[in-house]
């Protein structure tokens, strides 16, 4: 029924197959979109957010999400300003993934303000010496080169495409993306590292707070080398997710080893980086405020030192050791094992500086805040994740995001 | 700024609490809520999400009878130089709309309710847990509304509020001086509402660069040390954070001194 906007030279699944997964996922959608409505007209009470604990599962959602997006400016970046050409081969998977991310990050932040209808107060009345200012910026100049970026991958669909004006306007927007991956990856730089900056910067919370060069903190630049360090296994995971479930190769082994090997070895570098940053905080500026390493990661119910070693260690040096060797990459399992460590690695990142940042006692009579989400929360948070499928779905069904799929897969006439 | 901001001399309103007079009566607390329209709910059993611009800490000594001690900690808002002491407040220098702001002329930080979006940033940066968000719109009993402050505005749900050193009450003494032809008021013109209903006379509020000023004396702050006390039984809460606040507490006690910032196990008793 829908053959028509169908990519040619592709098989895909019957509608009423693609239409039972689009409804299945749509009502956790619903779920997620009826919470989300609860919060913005009853109030943040409906979370389980408090006085002690301002930021939670949502600043976690959003700097995990727009760190797993960060495969799309990277890879931008390896293609267009690099010249790594094969990665053209995997781009618009991580385009739709990058707009998915990014929209879903404005999102979350428009349920998480008190106030939705003050939002604009942020761009209007903007504090320049603040990291979410420029995090808001960026994140919407960057969301707009996005939408740019997936705009002509729309217009390829073979129905737009048959418009001579859309299939002029994706030609030339494809001769000048290079401008716009440059655009990105320059936004990319200070979004993410401002990301980081907004807990680095806080000189009252001690687990948060690090030195830096000029008004950036190293969280600036560690969270950035890690978007572009982990992004790309995020796009990875999600190729081969789609890999699976379509009982498909859409992608050649030498583009995907490419894209993993580029990311090992920025792992590994800035898990060195993480490493040399956490024993100098450990070493100096902790101990200078009157805490020792252990004062963070004891005392309560959850957070030990497990979890620095779960983020360093096995999804740090684990994930980089694999990905950086030739072996590694060719064994599916070790390969498939790295790119999920590297997703956990970079989310429990940012979990910790977010939840943890919030949890850890500053003032010597006052006790861990430990917290847990209410419902409205845990719908909202599955929201993006309910859209992001769909939007890929979509997008998978009718545009060509896999421009190799034709040629691994060719349909017997 | 016009001329008659540049003819006045520029303040540094402080606070500083004698620990050993404060016996947890929660006057302070109370004085606070009525003066400044601070909502309460109807349960208030949950201290995680109610308003307390004033909050009363209960602290022990840790030992056992016969040697148990107790002390009372009143923690309003700091009013946080910042690092050097130049306005940068934890809070000030992250909010991103300017909807709290460092006012130089008396060294007292703002809440602008109508301008804060709710993004809790700021709450995030502040140690003492002197921010708080109104969850709920604010409902006020009965006839209560009748009794409200016209003074002081209140806040609608989801923005942030704090203690403010009853800021309304400065600008008011300053009406009444200049109406007086005065262009600078006296230090019992300007007092908050939790030190004039402290009975034990625990709080004591004023300017810190007024050498006559009671605040003064009590602490003598070092201003080659952004406002340090050199009153060796004076501190402030989390000095070693430099965020430079202008409560100071006075204690006799060393262990409630101590109880004011972290220390690594074993470390020199002297930095206490």
């Amino acid at each position: 029924m829908d053959s028509a906007l169908i990519p040619e030279g592709v098989k895909r699944c019957p509608l009423w197959k693609f239409a039972l997964g689009i409804i299945i996922v749509g009502v956790v959608l619903l779920w997620g979109v009826y919470a989300m409505f609860l919060c913005w007209f009853k109030g943040l009470n409906q979370t389980n957010m408090n006085d002690a604990y301002g930021f939670a599962i949502w600043i976690w959602a959003d700097l995990a999400v727009i760190a797993l997006g960060g495969g799309a400016f990277f890879t931008g970046f390896l293609r267009y300003i690099v010249g790594k050409d094969e990665l053209k081969n995997i781009i618009n998977c991580t385009i739709v993934i990058g707009f998915i991310c990014y929209s879903s990050a404005l999102l979350i932040l428009a349920i998480d303000i008190g106030q939705p209808l003050r939002g604009w107060f942020i761009f209007w009345h903007a504090n320049v010496h603040s990291m979410l200012t420029e995090v808001a910026f960026c994140l919407s100049c960057y969301f707009a080169v996005l939408t740019i970026e997936y705009l002509p991958l729309i217009l390829e669909n073979r129905q737009t495409d048959k418009i001579p004006f859309f299939h002029n306007l994706s030609h030339n927007l494809h001769e000048v993306m290079a401008v716009f991956a440059a655009t990105g990856a320059f936004l990319s730089f200070f979004h993410q590292g401002s990301l980081g900056g907004v807990a680095g910067v806080l000189f009252g919370r001690p687990f948060a707070f690090r030195e830096g060069v000029l008004i950036w903190p190293w969280t600036f630049f560690l969270f950035t080398w890690s978007a572009a360090a982990y992004g790309p296994c995020f796009s990875l995971l999600v190729t081969r997710i789609i890999e699976k479930i379509t009982k498909k190769q859409l992608v050649k082994q030498n583009v995907i080893e490419l894209l993993a090997k580029i990311s090992g070895w920025m792992i590994a570098t800035y898990i060195v980086a993480k490493i040399i940053d956490t024993w100098y905080w450990a070493a100096v500026t902790a101990p200078s405020n009157g805490f020792t390493l252990l004062d963070f990661y004891s005392g309560n119910a959850l957070y030990g030192i497990w979890i620095l070693v779960l983020e360093i260690v096995i999804c740090g040096i684990v994930p980089a050791c694999i990905l950086i060797t030739e072996k590694g990459r060719k064994n599916k399992l070790a390969f498939t094992t790295a790119i999920i460590l590297g997703v956990v690695g970079v989310s429990l990142n940012r979990w910790v500086m977010v939840l943890q940042v919030m949890a850890v006692p500053v003032l010597p009579f006052e006790s861990w805040n430990l917290y847990y989400p209410s419902w409205q929360e845990v719908a909202t948070t599955v929201l993006p994740v309910a859209y992001g499928i769909i939007l890929i779905m979509i997008s998978y069904r009718y545009l060509p995001i896999f421009p190799q799929e034709k040629e691994l897969n060719p349909i017997e006439s | 700024m016009n001329k008659e901001h540049k003819d006045t001399k520029t303040k540094k309103f402080g606070m500083v609490i004698d620990l050993d007079l404060c016996t947890g009566c929660g006057a302070c607390m109370v004085a606070c809520m009525a003066e400044n329209n601070v909502p309460f709910k109807e349960d208030e059993s949950n201290k995680l999400d109610s308003i307390t611009w004033m909050r009363v800490y209960k602290l022990t000594n840790g030992k056992s009878f016969p040697d148990t001690d107790i002390c009372y900690i009143p923690r309003p808002c700091q009013h946080c130089g910042g690092i050097g002491d130049h306005g940068h407040s934890p809070c000030v220098s992250v909010c991103p709309a300017t909807a709290t702001d460092y006012d130089h002329e008396t060294g007292i930080v703002s809440q602008i309710y109508t301008r804060c979006f709710g993004c809790r940033y700021c709450m995030a940066a502040c140690p003492y847990h002197a921010r708080y968000f109104n969850w709920w719109d604010p409902v006020w009993p009965g006839d209560m509304k009748e009794s409200l402050s016209p003074n002081v505005s209140p806040r609608m749900r989801g923005v942030v509020e704090k203690c403010s050193f009853c800021f309304h009450r400065y600008q008011q003494a300053k009406d009444r001086a200049y109406a007086n032809g005065r262009r600078e008021i006296e230090e019992n013109e300007y007092q908050t509402a939790c030190t004039q209903a402290c009975p034990a006379g625990a709080i004591t509020f004023g300017d810190l660069n007024n050498p006559e000023h009671q605040v003064h004396k009590l602490v003598n702050p070092d201003p080659k040390h952004c406002g340090r006390p050199k009153n060796p039984k004076a501190f402030r809460l989390l000095e070693r954070l430099q965020t430079n606040p202008k409560v100071y507490y006075i204690s006799s006690r060393e262990w409630v001194r101590r109880a004011g910032d972290n220390y690594i196990k074993n470390e020199s008793k002297q930095i206490a």
